[in-house]
């Protein structure tokens, strides 16, 4: 018989339906399980599949683009796009060309206007011979992916800018700066943030209310000015090389601070887990616990933040590059590329030089959709 | 004595004027995996001024069935099938159906609710006083000042110390038996019939929990409201209830009087439930035996009758084909679902469909 | 609270200073001193400086001293004389001549497009997370990741385009050609406020897209908490339920989101006045930074970094008397 006021062996709080015990959930990995959340994510995994097919650009750029980046025609300035179009009826087969280009002069201004001639047909095939590279600065070879079936034709698939280069070769060399400088520059950040994150958060007290304080600091002061000061500190003679190195640490200098809030707060409510104060009770050393424990369990969440991070930072190269104070040309970045699109006259005439614009757009776009499906399955057995 | 219509007339004795009657509720949750059946097919009903505890292991629908009464189950929650029907002054309102104004009109006035964990349960932004205040103006025309009037001496009511300096704190401010304490006065404050009150006291301190559940008690005692108390707590429920339900997997597996149910039980389940229960002071040593098995995965609902897996009295090829209806009038007012007690009928019909 | 404020107010104060150094520092960072630069320009122009000149010039800027003594010189001369240096590059005018009128319409554009920001982007937040996976909750949700994609510069260039393509002008500048210089007046301001609208919506579409999205989150994360359930166990009708509770917690973090979408507006700012050439700071900055002309980019990077971080602190005092839980704690430690 029961009698009053005893307190049978209580099972759990009642919990919500959708929180309870899931046994396939407890028997998987972790990372199986972000996997599995990230998955339902459409767009975030169409935006890996566009982030991973952009990065194989960088990587093949050489090949990928159908002439060099000092391939030039002066005699062909602002040449329009051209539309790639298919002959069914010729005897060999498929054959694909574009219209050539008709040159006229302007009565008035002398300007140099091109058409897209339809009776002009230049030839296009894949794995041309063109200009020669060494890929990967090692092995020299000379066929691209696809371009003009002669190596004298001139093709702009995406029209040519003012030196009569082509604007997409442009683009796809150019993305191998735009898209590293994002990866070195949140390497460098993540470092930083990582280090002083993690001892502001594991550490606390005196280190802690130091670091935050420096970060509240740089976080303060406008971005974009900053840079634009830092920049112009950066010496006029220094070459590309030297240039890009310099941006890339302006950028992840005053970049690392929003990652170390993130490390921090993770190593804060780390800190109080009861996995770790069991881990600490067993014996475990600080750098133990530190590694085998806490980072395991927060890298989820700092993957997610980093990539969030990347596209910041992309966009921070191409806006300093585009007001002429990142890299200059001859280097090619998205940026740079934009730089000549500044003049609303020039985009008159010659609109597609708003396409490396694009490319920075959707390579953001895809790295925000991914970032984003990874925070939202970054802690897998959270609803 | 309160004339009754034969509708709401269920139990023989003593004459009873239901204020709430469930019938044959189903509640259900549509999630990414499946379907999970919180309440399936639950037949409840509380007479005025009566205290009906409502008692089950974790996850077995309980509090998911007590929010469906006031319709304030979330997404990707939704009340399928079934009744619940509320007396009004003008009859009764079926809360499955009703419109949104009528609803909002039940709840809060008719029927109260008390939830688990009072902290969360009230806002951080407003003070208590407002909040109360809220509650009462919802319901009647009353002026910013009587509702604040009305606020002191109701925590007056409840046992809060000095309530005219506390009507002005935020809940932050307070610990969390006072703010259980604040709760109850909220939910009283418009004098409802019925009082839900979902698991009161389990974020609770035991001492703390002791003196909430004798304030409900007392206040039930006072003012002649009917008490759903939603607990897992046997010992709660028996000190606090006349009758008691035992529910799980979202059935009400047995339900009587709470000296009948607790004295000798019926259904499997209850016994187990209750010899998982350490016995103060009868002096035996016997060992506490928790109930067989683990509750199955909530998509994957065993056939028949949902105990089956984890009975002691398992009939293969009846209890995991047949699912039992509630047997009612075995000699005592009550429920039963359980093969067990249909053995007559059951062989009879078994004899007839064999060939 | 009192105490709050003053701690608040001196720690700004160290922030502040911190600022200062670090604007200094950035003035400091070429290679060659100031008097060297400015005599190598003059020089260029075909102009000579005596010796007596430079002297001069280096001791109003403490060249001959220590980082911390020139330092001290010209923070001094900022604070107590409001003489900020001056600008080589436009025949040596006192910045503080430059940039005031400049700062002003900077910081107008910044405020404009923060209340812009608020008001688009407040009711839409509220609006996809109650309607949550609604068709309009999906718009709302492209138009973020929209927002958060396009490079501000781009977006105006492909708006200035646009005008001069299907309008025959382009929308740059502030002013009509007819009021640039024309006294202020009723139509001077009507015509800056055609004038305005589009940059403010240039700069305004990123932040106002990462707050929608913010919004959002904030919403979804108190809507389904046991206060908005017990509330609506009371009887409280929808809509007044969630404008009392869940939008008034969801607005906790809106008010500290002033701290950092002031400084990316200043930096939106600054990079479409450029192109929209809009006579505010960034055009200046950016003629500073291109001509080196240190002080001029100092003094920018110290007004705009001062601005923010009083910014900052009035967001935080309007949080406290927001959240009574912020205050309490202000009040009891």
């Amino acid at each position: 018989m029961l009698t009053r006021n005893h307190k049978p062996a209580a099972p759990p709080a009642e919990a919500d339906p959708e929180l309870e015990f899931d046994a396939a959930a407890a028997r998987s990995s972790p990372w199986r399980l972000v996997w599995r959340k990230f998955r339902k994510h459409k767009l975030a995994v169409a935006g890996a599949v566009v982030v991973l097919l952009a990065y194989v650009v960088v990587v093949f750029a050489e090949f990928l683009a159908p002439t060099s980046t000092s391939t030039s025609d002066s005699t062909l300035t602002y040449a329009p796009p051209q539309m790639v179009k298919v002959d069914l009826s010729w005897s060999d087969g498929l054959q694909m060309y574009v219209n050539g280009y008709r040159t006229e002069r302007d009565p008035e201004t002398f300007e140099q206007i091109h058409t897209l001639d339809p009776d002009l047909r230049v030839p296009l095939r894949f794995l041309p011979r063109g200009d020669s590279y060494e890929m990967w600065g090692i092995i020299p070879w000379d066929r691209h992916l696809f371009g003009a079936a002669h190596a004298k034709d001139k093709v702009f698939l995406l029209g040519s800018d003012r030196q009569g280069r082509d604007l997409l070769s442009l683009i796809i060399q150019g993305s191998r700066v735009s898209l590293s400088i994002g990866l070195i520059g949140v390497a460098v950040s993540f470092l930083l943030g990582l280090l002083f994150g993690g001892v502001s958060g594991y550490y606390g007290g005196a280190p802690d209310t130091l670091i935050q304080r420096v970060i509240e600091f740089l976080m303060a002061i406008p971005t974009l000015p900053l840079w634009l000061s830092l920049s112009a500190a950066v010496p006029a003679d220094w070459g590309p090389m030297m240039r890009y190195f310099a941006i890339t640490t302006i950028l992840s200098v005053l970049g690392w601070t929003g990652l170390a809030r993130v490390v921090r707060g993770r190593f804060l409510s780390l800190r109080e887990e009861d996995f770790v104060t069991a881990a600490r009770l067993d014996g475990c050393g600080r750098i133990r616990i530190i590694f085998r424990h806490m980072v395991p369990s927060m890298s989820s969440h700092v993957i997610a933040s980093l990539t969030m991070a990347v596209p910041a930072m992309i966009l921070g190269e191409t806006a300093m590059s585009f007001l002429g104070l990142g890299l200059q040309s001859p280097a090619v970045s998205w940026g740079v590329l934009l730089q000549e699109a500044q003049n609303v006259r020039t985009l008159e005439t010659a609109p597609w030089l708003l396409i490396p614009g694009v490319a920075v757009f959707v390579t953001v776009l895809a790295m925000n959709f991914v970032g984003d499906g990874l925070r939202d399955s970054a802690d897998p057995y959270k609803q | 004595m309160p004339t009754t219509e034969a509708s709401w007339e269920r139990q023989q004795t003593p004459p009873r004027q239901n204020i709430l009657e469930i019938e044959g509720l189903h509640t259900q949750f549509e999630l990414d995996d499946g379907v999970v059946q919180a309440v399936s097919g639950v037949d409840l009903a509380i007479a005025r001024g009566e205290v009906l505890a409502v008692v089950g292991e974790s996850g077995c629908g309980k509090s998911v069935m007590a929010r469906s009464v006031l319709r304030l189950v979330d997404r990707p929650g939704r009340i399928t099938g079934g009744q619940i029907r509320v007396r009004t002054d003008d009859g009764a309102a079926d809360m499955v159906s009703a419109a949104p104004e009528t609803v909002r009109e039940v709840r809060g006035k008719r029927v109260a609710m008390v939830f688990q964990e009072p902290m969360s349960s009230m806002s951080p932004m407003h003070t208590i006083g407002n909040q109360i205040g809220e509650a009462i103006r919802l319901h009647e025309r009353v002026t910013k000042a009587e509702a604040r009037a009305r606020a002191v001496e109701l925590l007056g009511r409840v046992g809060i110390p000095a309530p005219e300096r506390r009507v002005d704190e935020y809940p932050f401010q307070m610990s969390g038996g006072m703010l259980q304490r604040v709760m109850i006065a909220m939910a009283l404050s418009c004098g409802p019939q019925l009082l839900i009150a979902d698991e009161p006291t389990t974020a609770l301190d035991v001492t703390t929990q002791a003196q909430i559940l004798d304030l409900l008690r007392g206040l039930q005692e006072e003012t002649g409201m009917a008490v759903m108390l939603i607990t897992h707590d046997l010992g709660v429920a028996a000190q606090m209830a006349d009758r008691v339900a035992v529910m799980y997997l979202g059935t009400v597996v047995e339900e009587g009087r709470v000296e009948d149910v607790f004295r000798a039980p019926r259904h499997p389940y209850t016994t187990a439930l209750l010899r998982s229960v350490p016995k103060l002071g009868s002096g035996s040593r016997e060992r506490l035996r928790p109930v067989r098995g683990m509750v199955p995965h909530s998509y994957r609902r065993p056939s028949g009758c949902p105990f089956h897996p984890r009975c002691d009295e398992f009939m293969a090829g009846r209890c995991d084909v047949t699912v039992p209806e509630p047997l009612r009038d075995q000699g005592r007012p009550g429920a039963v679902s359980c093969l067990l007690y249909e053995e007559h009928e059951e062989h009879e019909e078994h004899e007839e469909t064999t060939p | 609270m009192l105490s709050f404020l003053s701690r608040r107010v001196m720690w700004m104060v160290v922030t502040l200073w911190a600022v200062s150094l670090a604007s200094f520092f950035i003035i400091s960072l070429p290679p060659g001193d100031y008097v060297s630069t400015l005599q190598a320009e003059a020089e260029s122009r075909g102009e000579m400086m005596s010796d007596s000149q430079l002297s001069a010039l280096r001791s109003r800027y403490g060249l001959d001293q220590s980082f911390l003594a020139q330092y001290w010189k010209w923070i001094s001369n900022i604070v107590f004389h409001g003489d900020f240096g001056q600008a080589f590059a436009w025949n040596s005018r006192p910045v503080s001549d430059l940039i005031w009128d400049r700062v002003g319409l900077s910081f107008f554009l910044s405020v404009s497009t923060l209340l812009f920001i608020w008001a688009i982007a407040f009711p839409i937040g509220i609006f996809s997370a109650v309607r949550q996976y609604s068709p309009g909750d999906y718009l709302a949700t492209f138009f973020g990741f929209f927002g958060m994609a396009v490079p501000e510069f781009l977006l105006a260039l492909v708006f200035m385009w646009a005008g001069m393509r299907f309008f025959g002008t382009s929308p740059g500048g502030l002013f009509s050609p007819e009021y640039q210089d024309a006294a202020w007046n009723l139509g001077k301001v009507l015509d800056m406020g055609a004038h305005l609208w589009l940059p403010i919506v240039i700069i305004g579409l990123s932040g106002t897209a990462g707050l929608i999205r913010i919004t959002r989150a904030n919403l979804l994360d108190e809507l389904y908490k046991p206060y908005v359930v017990a509330a609506r166990a009371r009887g409280m009708p929808e809509w007044k339920l969630l404008l009392k509770y869940p939008v008034r917690m969801s607005m906790s973090p809106f008010f500290s989101t002033v701290g950092w979408l002031l400084p990316g507006l200043i930096s939106g700012e600054t990079i479409i006045s450029i192109v929209m050439s809009l006579p505010t700071t960034g055009p200046l900055l950016l003629s500073g930074v291109e001509n080196q002309d240190m002080y001029l980019v100092g003094s920018f990077v110290l007004i705009l970094s001062t601005l923010t971080v009083i910014g900052t602190l009035i967001s935080d005092l309007a949080l406290a008397w927001w959240d009574p839980r912020i205050r309490h704690r202000y009040e009891g430690g």
